[in-house]
C-alpha cells in the first residue's frame, strides 16, 4: 500500500485562485456523485469510470496552461473535461444521452470533448491518445506557435506500447509534449506494482527516453499546478517533454461495475484523509481566507451541481437523426453511390 | 505522344503537387526522406521541402499514424507512410478506433484530414508478412475512406483528393504496379475519390477490378476479345466512396458480372459488390455473379505457389466462360 507523504505545502497559487481552483474541485466531485446516483437511479446507461479524487490533477494543470494548449484524456476523464470549460450540464447531458450532451450523445462518459478549449478528446483506448498528443505538439511546432499538448493517462498505461513509441518520439523530435501520469496504483482492479518492474511506472521510464520527470502529490493542487508550470515552459522555450507523475487514488472502483473490494483495509480510509478538496480547504482556510468565503464557494458549486443535474434531466432525449451523421467532414455517413 | 512516368514516380510527383500549393501538407515515415523511401517513391521530396516537411520517424506505426491524427486535428495535413501494407496490423487501433471515429463520437467536434499511404499486395515474392493485399481489412471500417489507383496519372490526381479531403483516407500503392509505365497526369490532375471509370468498354460481361487487377482484367479482356467476347472493365479506383452506380450500369448494358479482387475470397471487397449486385441489380443480370480472388491462404514466397494463391489473366479468362455460358 503506498501513500504519499504529507503535501508540499508550496504556494504558488494566489488566495483568490486558489478558491477558485477549489470551487472547481468541488464542482467536479459533485459531477462525478452526480454520475454515480444518476446511474442507480437508471438515468445513465452503459458505463462510467469516476475520477474523484483525482480533481486536483485536472485543476492544477488546467490553471496552469492556456486555451489554446490542447489536452487528452483518458476514459476517466470527466475532470478534464470540466477543467477546460466543458460545463456540468452539458456533460451530465451527455452521460444520460440527451440531444444537448457535450458530443450529442453519441459518445458517453468515454468520450467527453470540447474541441474549443482544446479539449481534443477522452480516449478508451489504453495509451492510444499519447502518440495523438505528440501530433499536436508536432503541429504546434510545424505552425511555429508555442502552444504544448498535455496527455493525461493512468498507470496502466505505461505498460502498452504507445507509450514508449511516445515518450521516444516526443524526446528525439523534442515536441512539445506534457505525458502526465496519474498514478492511482491501480490498473483497473490489479495493483499497478505487481505487474510492473518499476515502483514509478511512468517516471522511472522517462530517464530511458532522456526525458526529464517529476514526481507531484497529485492530490495538492498546487503541486500539480507548480509542476505543469515549469514543464509547459520548458515546453514553450523548445526544450521538450517532460513526464510528470502525479500520485493520486481513486475514491470509487475502476468502473460501474467495480466495487473494489482488492483494496487492503484501511487504504481508502487512509486517502480519504488526504482528500484533495480538504488539503485545498484547510490550506485556504491557513491562508486566511474567511471560512465563510469558503463556505460560499461550497454553496456555489453546490448549486452549479443541482441546476445542472435539473437542466440535463430536462433536457430532450438524443436525436434518432445524429445516428446517421458526423461520420464525414460533409455531415453525412454515405460510402457508396 | 503524351509523357509517359511510372507509377512510383507518380506517388512522388502527386505528394508533391499538393505539398507546394499547401505548406499544411506535411509527410512522415520510416525511410522517406534523404533516403527517399525504400520504393522510391518519395524521391525529391526532401530535395525541395526540406526536413521541416519530410520527417524520418522511428520504426513506431503507433506513433506515426497517432502522430498524424493529433496533427491533423489541429490544422496540419500530414500524409503517413506505412512502408508494408501488413504493417497496417501494427497501427490498427488507429485505423480501427481513433481515425475513424474521432468525429463522430465527439459529435463532430473534429475534423481529421490526414492521409496513410502503403504500399500493398503481392506479386514480388516478398512472402507472407510483406505481400497481402488487406484493402478489405480497411474496408470493415466506417468511417475511413479508401483508394487505390491503378496507373500513374490516377496516382496522381487521386492523391490530389486524398490530400485535400476533410476525411482521413488510407491510400493503397500496388507494389506489383511501381514499375509500370503509363501517361503523365496533366497539371492540376485531380480525380475525386469514388468516381470509377470504365477503362475499356463492352457488351458482353463486366469485369469489376481495382489496382492491380486493373491491368489483369484488361490482359483478359484482349483475350476474350479474340474469343469473340466483349468485356467492359470497371477500374473502381476507391472502394470508400464506392461507385456502385458506375457498375450497376455496367451490368445493366452486358448483363454479366466478374469481380476482379486480389484480397482473400474470405471477406474481400467483392462480396460487398456482389452483394449489391444482389440486391439492386437482380433483373440486370442473365448469369450468377463470380468473383476471382486470392486463395484464402496467407502469400507463398515461391512465384509457382504464388501464382495459384494470387489471381491472374488465365484465371479471369476462365472465370468469364462460365456466365458467358448462359
Amino acid at each position: 500500500m503506498t501513500v504519499p507523504a504529507e503535501p508540499t505545502a508550496v504556494a504558488t497559487l494566489d488566495d483568490a485562485r486558489l478558491l477558485q481552483a477549489y470551487e472547481e474541485m468541488r464542482i467536479i466531485r459533485g459531477v462525478e456523485k452526480a454520475a454515480h446516483d444518476l446511474f442507480l437511479r437508471g438515468l445513465v446507461k452503459g458505463t462510467t469510470h469516476l475520477a474523484a479524487g483525482h480533481e486536483a490533477v485536472a485543476v492544477g494543470a488546467s490553471l496552469a496552461l492556456r486555451d489554446d494548449d490542447y489536452v487528452f484524456a483518458t476514459y476517466r476523464g470527466h475532470h478534464h473535461a470540466l477543467a477546460r470549460g466543458a460545463t456540468p450540464t452539458e456533460c451530465l447531458a451527455e452521460l444520460m444521452s440527451k440531444a444537448t450532451g457535450l458530443n450529442r450523445a453519441k459518445g458517453g462518459s468515454m468520450h467527453l470533448t470540447k474541441a474549443e478549449h482544446g479539449m481534443l478528446g477522452s480516449y478508451a483506448i489504453v495509451g492510444a491518445h499519447l502518440p495523438i498528443a505528440c501530433g499536436a505538439g508536432w503541429s504546434a511546432k510545424l505552425r511555429g506557435t508555442d502552444q504544448v499538448a498535455v496527455a493525461f493517462f493512468g498507470d496502466g498505461a505505461t505498460n502498452i506500447g504507445a507509450f514508449h513509441e511516445s515518450l521516444n518520439l516526443a524526446a528525439v523530435w523534442k515536441l512539445p509534449v506534457l505525458f502526465v501520469c496519474e498514478n492511482n496504483f491501480y490498473m483497473e482492479y490489479t495493483p499497478i506494482r505487481s505487474v510492473t518492474a518499476t515502483d514509478n511506472p511512468a517516471a522511472d521510464r522517462a530517464g530511458a527516453h532522456q526525458i526529464p520527470a517529476e514526481i507531484v502529490d497529485g492530490n495538492d493542487v498546487e503541486a500539480v499546478y507548480a509542476a505543469v508550470s515549469t514543464a509547459a515552459e520548458r515546453a514553450r522555450s523548445g526544450d521538450g517533454p517532460t513526464v510528470i507523475e502525479a500520485h493520486t487514488y481513486r475514491h470509487y472502483g475502476h468502473s460501474r461495475t467495480d466495487p473494489a473490494k482488492y483494496r487492503p483495509e484501511g487504504e481508502l480510509e487512509r486517502w480519504l484523509e488526504r482528500d484533495p478538496l480538504d488539503i485545498a480547504r484547510q490550506r485556504i482556510v491557513e491562508r486566511g481566507t474567511s471560512e465563510a468565503e469558503v463556505e460560499a464557494a461550497d454553496e456555489r458549486a453546490d448549486r452549479v451541481i443541482e441546476d445542472a443535474i435539473a437542466e440535463a434531466a430536462a433536457a430532450p432525449d438524443a436525436d434518432p437523426a445524429h445516428a446517421l451523421t458526423d461520420v464525414w467532414a460533409d455531415g453525412g455517413a454515405a460510402w457508396r453511390t | 505522344m503524351a509523357d509517359v512516368t511510372t507509377y512510383r514516380e507518380a506517388v512522388a510527383e502527386g505528394i508533391a503537387r499538393e505539398m507546394r500549393r499547401d505548406e499544411t501538407v506535411v509527410c512522415l515515415g520510416e525511410d522517406i526522406g534523404a533516403a527517399e523511401g525504400v520504393f522510391k517513391t518519395t524521391v525529391g521530396l526532401f530535395k525541395e521541402f526540406g526536413a521541416g516537411r519530410v520527417w524520418d520517424t522511428p520504426i513506431s506505426e503507433q506513433a506515426i499514424v497517432g502522430t498524424a491524427l493529433g496533427a491533423s486535428m489541429t490544422g496540419m495535413r500530414p500524409v503517413a507512410e506505412i512502408m508494408f501494407s501488413d504493417f497496417l496490423a501494427c497501427c490498427f487501433d488507429y485505423l480501427a478506433n481513433e481515425i475513424p471515429k474521432l468525429r463522430y463520437m465527439t459529435g463532430g467536434q473534429v475534423t481529421t484530414p490526414l492521409v496513410v499511404r502503403t504500399a500493398n499486395g503481392g506479386g514480388l515474392g516478398f512472402g507472407a508478412q510483406h505481400s497481402q493485399a488487406v484493402e478489405n481489412w480497411v474496408l470493415t471500417i466506417p468511417g475511413l475512406k479508401i483508394a487505390a489507383p491503378s496507373t500513374p496519372a490516377d496516382v496522381v490526381g487521386l492523391m490530389a483528393s486524398a490530400i485535400r479531403s476533410d476525411d482521413p483516407v488510407v491510400f493503397f500503392e500496388h507494389k506489383g504496379l511501381f514499375a509500370s509505365k503509363g501517361e503523365s497526369a496533366p497539371p492540376d490532375h485531380v480525380v475525386p475519390l469514388g468516381e470509377a471509370a470504365i477503362v475499356r468498354p463492352g457488351t458482353d460481361v463486366t469485369l469489376v477490378a481495382l489496382a492491380y487487377t486493373v491491368p489483369l482484367a484488361l490482359s483478359a479482356a484482349d483475350r476474350l476479345a479474340d474469343e469473340g467476347i466483349s468485356a467492359e472493365v470497371v477500374d473502381l479506383r476507391c472502394l470508400v466512396p464506392l461507385d456502385a452506380r458506375t457498375v450497376l450500369d455496367s451490368v445493366a448494358r452486358t448483363s454479366r458480372v466478374v469481380i476482379v479482387e486480389e484480397n482473400p475470397y474470405q471477406g474481400g471487397w467483392g462480396g460487398t459488390v456482389a452483394s449489391i449486385l444482389a440486391d439492386e441489380g437482380f433483373e440486370l443480370l442473365d448469369a450468377p455473379v463470380r468473383r476471382v480472388a486470392a486463395e484464402c491462404v496467407p502469400l507463398p514466397f515461391a512465384d509457382a505457389l504464388e501464382d495459384i494463391v494470387m489471381p491472374t489473366v488465365d484465371k479471369v479468362v476462365e472465370a468469364v466462360r462460365q456466365p458467358m455460358a448462359y
